[in-house]
Order: structure tokens, then C-alpha cells, then sequence
């Protein structure tokens, strides 16, 4: 086993993996940058290293400065998260150069992986069910020629593609001179590749996703789907397990489209393989995202495992401690992604202090969290801060939870999108189980219908008086308000004073 | 103590004192048996005929809410006595106008210079905030009288950006 492992991330990841860390015995390792100094993952280390400036290319994503820190720390291996350096064979490459162990896959399996046209071909020739579509890049003759084939609409995408870059959706033949050109010259721009394939375009899909698990001695195992088909503008909200669509047949024979996915591409570690889902229930191979998910916690509520763990012993040599007949999947397990931006002005990002956090708890509720009352979310990064994680014996009592779990959920000094949640929850489409990847496009492109009613204006306007009267009169406070005396005086405290501030400000 | 309270746009009247333990308190003149505990840092614990709230208290360097389980309520707390506070509650509706930033962030670029009017609704500058962008827009018709802020200055939430008057 390691004796030692450099966590190369920030946030609730880097927070969930050194909870792993701690659970096996071995020492962690954080790195942060200048504007993460306070940051909750560094508080939860053995070990702190600052790395360099707020920017994440000269802190996050700078490979020199991570192996040299593992280096002087003594680590032996290397957790990458997500984003950042995870998805970088670059990374993985110097990592096994300075003798240090990348927890994740091989460099070569994500160089693979991580072209899709090549990917395309590995798994045409192991006969994994792909979206009819070309496995090479075109030039605009043949592209014409293939989209007339399978038939319009399709997408155009780009082989070194991500994030929606280089990608357009085409109708029909008139339009495919422009967004052809169009797609090529912006992955050009995003990637310096730009290779450009088509796929049929899917109308309406679902989006789901197979958790793999390979050992370094050849043994692979499937752990179940993940609907993800949540999302606003390509970005996972919320996720669950099992699909409300997937029976055990059609879980079997994706799972075993996985494995086949990861054997050929000769996988090991965690990894997600990406399928998406027609109206009829059929699934096509989409891609690999050769690193640990977000959603990985509603995996593991459902099959009991611990992934960081088992990634953790894996990399280190160990076989797989069980096989895929071993795996039982057990309940429902739903995950809403608590970023912090505003529901209310268009999800824009909405960094600053939290001034109060109240945290829910009881049965059924997980939170894998990065942050704590009086930290500075800061804006250099990805707005997630939280994940809350709900588990029930099935959806209903999930869902039930889930929404019991978001009362008792504040954030106060920042805006979240906690709200948006209470309104996905208990939208009747996804109650029924009706989702595809337009499903929140559409709830939000609609007046919400059964907004949180404000019955109590007067409680307001007591509690504003209370707390004038409790901050004016120091020496008359009861036993119970003592504790609030500083924060609140720092803060500023009720609000005329704080309209003075404000102005004062000038 | 008497308080005048604006919640979401409607004025009470709140008189409120310390008895004991308790309280006294009377909201638009009718008395309320009102029992209150500060539990923490803002969160009150009110019960009023057995009923139980619990009520949050956010204060951002530019407002102030309170939340009543989920529901939101904008909030404006003025001490009839203080002549600061009377001052306030009028400049906003004439006169100079400031603009402030909402969250920190980094200002990008200026939309408009000094002296130009500018209409209601008009963007003033832009601030990036988390990898996105954010225009600024002028709260009212008027001329810019003051950009305080430069392009490339780094903002905290409620630093005022520029004046329009």
C-alpha cells in the first residue's frame, strides 16, 4: 500500500478523497493556491503545499510544480479528482517518469479514449452498439455523402472534442457548408485539431452512464447506471440510481457493453462509460470519461462500495475483492449538485462569504461538501460546492427525503441553486420518471407553477425588530443569543447600521 | 422600541421591547404573544401561539433578508429616531444613484465613460465573476458622474462601481 498520497485538487473532491485517505491509514497531502489557503480541503490535510497564483494553469494544472511537490512531501501516488489534471496523459505520463503512481488509467488508455474517432473504431471492431455515424474525421464531400446516409438531422462533431465545442446540430443539407466550416475552424481554435466526424443526431435523448471498475490483472466488473439526464446547457444538475428506465436485462447487457468498452480499450481504475438512450430503449456507446465522476457517491449508496478506496487498491496492485456476481444493487440513490450561482438571475455565478451555513442530517442524507460558514467562495473556479446525496429503498421515499433534506439546507451570504432543486423534486414529469437530456431546458423555459409561498411577511418583520432590539441591548440578552455577539458585530449588524456601511463605502 | 420594518415592499409598524425573559410586542398597533430565542448566530427561534418558526437572518454587504422556513423576504429595518436612516430612505428614490457590485469579482471593461448619460437599464461596465461575465447596468436615467472603477481592478461585493446622477 502507498505511504503517502498527494491529493492534486481543491474542493469537495479533494475533501472526499482525503476522507479515503484517513479511512486506510494513509497520510494526505494538499496542495492549494494563493486563494484557497483557506479552503476546506487544507484544513482537512496531513500535509499543505502552496502551489502558485489563483489561476489554474499555474496552480491546479501545473505538472512541474505538482510531481515536485509530491516529491518533497514523499508521496508515492497521486489522485488526480475530476478536472483539472484527471483527464491529462500528459499528467499520467510524468507521474510514472517521477515514479509516482497516477491513480486513474494508463496514459495510453486515455490517449485512446480520449479521441473519439479512435475510440469510435476500437469499439466498432469489438462490436459495441455506437450511434450510425462515421469513425474518422471527413472532408466536406464525404461528409455530405455520410449524413445523406444516415440521414438527417445530424451532429457534427470534433475528434478531440469536449464541452460542446466544435459540435452543431444540422437539420438538413443546406445548412451543413456553414455549420460544417463553423465546427472545424472553432475546434481548430479549441483544440488545434480540427478533425470533424458525424454522428445521427438523437433526438431527445437520455443520457446514461455505466461505473466500471477494472484491477491491473485483467479483471473488469460493471456497477450499475447512473441517469443523468438532468441538465442545463450540457452540465449534470442532479443524477440517480437506478434509471427509472433500465430493468435488470437492459442494466446486464449495457454493463457488459461497458466492460467490453473498457477491456478494449484496456482500462484500469474507475471509469464511466456514456451511452446514450433512445426513445425505444436502445442504447449507443457516446464516450469514456477516463476518471472518477461527480456523481460517483449514488454509485456508492447503491452498491454498498467505497470507489475511492477501491480505486485506491487497485492502483496500488491489489485484485478486485469481489466479482460481478458479488455486485448487489440495493435501493435508490439521487445527488443534486449545490453550485453556487443564482437560479433567480440566470444561474449566474455567485461567489463571496457564507455568512450562515445550516446543514441537513438524518436518515438517508449524504453530503460531500467543500464548504464551511465564514469561507470566501472564491471565484477563480467551478461553482460547486456541495453535493447532497439522498438514499431511500426506493424512489419515492428518495425523492421524499431528498426534499426534506433541502428544508432543513442554508446557505445565506451567497446565492445557490438549492431552489432549483425543490422545483425539479417535485415537477410531475420527473415524479414520473419522464426525463431526457431537454427535460430541465423545458421546466425552465416555463413560469414556475407552485413557487414557495410567502405567508408569513409579519415573522419577518418581527425577527428584523428582534434582532435590532438583541444587538442594540448587549447587557439584557438571554443565555442563548451570548454566542452571537461578535459575528454579528463584525458583520454589521442590523439594517440601518448596515445602510450606513453601505454608504460609507463611497 | 419602535421600528419601522419594510418587508418585501410593505411597511409595518413594530414595537417591541424586553419583558423578563420575554417579550412585548405590538405589530400595526395589534398585540402579539410573541416568544423569541436567539439559537445562533442568525437564526431565531419564534413561537407565537404554538406555532414555531425558525427565521434566518442573511446580511450581505448589500442587503438584507429574512427567510421564514424557504420563503425569502427583503427586508429594511428603520429607527424613526435616527435621522441617517431617514436620509437614506429617501436618496434612493432621487438624486445620485450608485452602482455596486453584487458579488467580488474583476472588473473587464468599461461600457460607457464619465459624463455620458445613460439610461434605466443601461449596461455601465462589466465584471467577471467565476469564469463568467456580468454587466452592470445603471439603476436609473441619469449621467454618469463617477467610474470609480478601473479596468483589471479586482471588486468585493458592495464596492461601489460608479455613481449616476
Amino acid at each position: 500500500m502507498f505511504k503517502k498520497i498527494l491529493i492534486a485538487n481543491r474542493g469537495e473532491i479533494a475533501v472526499r478523497v482525503m476522507r479515503a485517505c484517513r479511512e486506510l491509514g494513509i497520510p494526505a497531502v494538499a496542495v492549494y493556491s494563493e486563494v484557497d489557503r483557506a479552503s476546506l480541503h487544507v484544513r482537512h490535510a496531513d500535509e499543505a503545499y502552496f502551489i502558485g497564483p489563483a489561476a489554474a494553469t499555474e496552480s491546479y494544472l501545473n505538472i512541474e510544480t505538482i510531481l515536485d511537490v509530491a516529491r518533497r512531501s514523499g508521496a508515492d501516488a497521486i489522485h488526480p479528482g475530476y478536472g483539472f489534471l484527471s483527464e491529462n496523459p500528459r499528467f499520467a505520463r510524468a507521474c510514472r517518469e517521477a515514479g509516482v503512481k497516477f491513480i486513474g488509467p494508463t496514459a495510453e488508455a486515455m490517449e485512446l479514449l480520449g479521441s473519439k474517432t479512435r475510440a469510435r473504431q476500437a469499439m466498432e471492431r469489438a462490436g459495441v452498439p455506437l450511434v450510425p455515424g462515421s469513425s474518422r474525421g471527413l472532408e466536406f464531400d464525404e461528409a455530405a455523402r455520410v449524413a445523406a446516409q444516415v440521414g438527417y438531422p445530424i451532429m457534427l462533431k470534433a475528434a478531440a472534442g469536449g464541452g460542446g465545442k466544435g459540435m452543431r446540430a444540422v437539420r438538413s443539407a443546406d445548412e451543413l457548408r456553414s455549420a460544417f466550416d463553423s465546427a472545424r475552424s472553432e475546434a481548430e481554435r479549441a483544440f488545434g485539431d480540427g478533425e470533424i466526424y458525424i454522428e445521427k443526431l438523437i433526438e431527445n435523448p437520455r443520457h446514461i452512464e455505466m461505473q466500471v471498475l477494472a484491477d491491473e490483472h485483467g479483471h473488469t466488473v460493471w456497477l450499475g447506471e447512473r441517469e443523468c439526464s438532468v441538465q442545463r446547457r450540457h452540465q449534470k444538475v442532479l443524477e440517480e440510481s437506478p434509471s427509472p428506465i433500465v430493468d435488470a436485462d437492459m442494466r446486464r447487457r449495457m454493463g457488459e457493453a461497458a466492460v467490453k468498452v473498457a477491456q478494449t480499450g484496456g482500462y484500469t481504475n474507475a471509469g464511466t462509460v456514456e451511452f446514450l438512450v433512445d426513445a425505444g430503449r436502445k442504447f449507443y456507446f457516446l464516450e469514456v470519461n477516463t476518471r472518477l465522476q461527480v456523481e460517483h457517491p449514488v454509485t456508492e449508496m447503491v452498491t454498498g462500495l467505497d470507489l475511492v478506496h477501491l480505486q485506491i487498491q487497485i492502483a496500488a496492485g491489489e485484485s478486485l475483492p469481489f466479482r460481478q456476481e458479488d455486485v448487489q444493487l440495493r435501493g435508490h440513490a439521487m445527488e443534486c449538485r449545490i453550485y453556487a450561482e443564482d437560479p433567480d438571475n440566470n444561474f449566474f455565478p455567485s461567489p463571496g462569504k457564507i455568512t450562515l451555513l445550516l446543514v441537513p442530517a438524518g436518515p438517508g442524507i449524504r453530503r460531500d461538501s467543500g464548504m464551511y460558514e465564514g469561507w470566501s467562495v472564491p471565484l477563480d473556479y467551478d461553482p460547486l460546492l456541495a453535493k447532497l446525496i439522498g438514499y431511500g429503498s426506493d424512489r419515492q421515499q428518495t425523492i421524499m427525503r431528498l426534499r426534506r433534506a433541502l428544508h432543513e439546507y442554508f446557505v445565506g451570504g451567497i446565492k445557490t441553486n438549492i431552489s432549483l432543486f425543490r422545483r425539479i423534486l417535485k415537477n410531475p414529469e420527473f415524479m414520473a420518471g419522464k426525463l431526457d437530456t431537454g427535460f430541465l431546458d423545458r421546466v425552465l423555459a416555463n413560469p414556475e407553477t407552485d413557487p414557495v409561498k410567502k405567508e408569513h411577511p409579519e415573522i419577518a418583520a418581527i425577527a428584523a425588530g428582534v434582532f435590532a432590539v438583541l444587538e442594540q441591548a448587549p447587557a439584557t440578552r438571554n443565555g442563548a443569543s451570548g454566542g452571537s455577539a461578535p459575528a454579528s458585530s463584525k458583520a454589521g449588524s442590523s439594517g440601518w447600521k448596515l445602510a450606513g456601511r453601505v454608504e460609507s463605502l463611497q | 422600541m419602535i421600528y419601522d420594518v419594510n418587508i418585501d415592499g410593505t411597511d409595518y409598524r413594530l414595537e417591541l421591547a424586553r419583558e423578563g425573559s420575554g417579550w412585548k410586542c405590538r405589530l400595526n398597533g395589534r398585540e402579539v404573544a410573541l416568544d423569541a430565542v436567539l439559537t445562533r448566530a442568525n437564526v431565531l427561534s419564534v413561537v407565537i401561539e404554538g406555532t414555531a418558526y425558525e427565521v434566518k437572518r442573511e446580511l450581505t454587504p448589500v442587503d438584507l433578508h429574512f427567510w421564514v422556513g424557504s420563503a425569502r423576504y427583503a427586508a429594511e429595518v428603520r429607527d424613526p429616531r435616527s435621522l441617517r436612516s431617514r436620509r437614506q430612505a429617501s436618496g434612493a428614490a432621487h438624486g445620485v444613484a450608485k452602482l455596486v457590485a453584487p458579488m467580488p469579482g474583476k472588473v473587464v471593461r468599461l461600457l460607457v465613460a464619465e459624463k455620458a448619460e445613460v439610461q434605466a437599464g443601461q449596461g455601465v461596465l462589466v465584471v467577471e465573476a467565476m469564469k463568467m461575465q456580468n454587466e452592470l447596468k445603471s439603476p436609473k436615467k441619469g449621467v454618469v458622474q463617477r467610474i470609480v472603477a478601473a479596468p483589471g481592478a479586482a471588486v468585493n461585493a458592495g464596492d461601489v462601481l460608479a455613481i449616476v446622477e
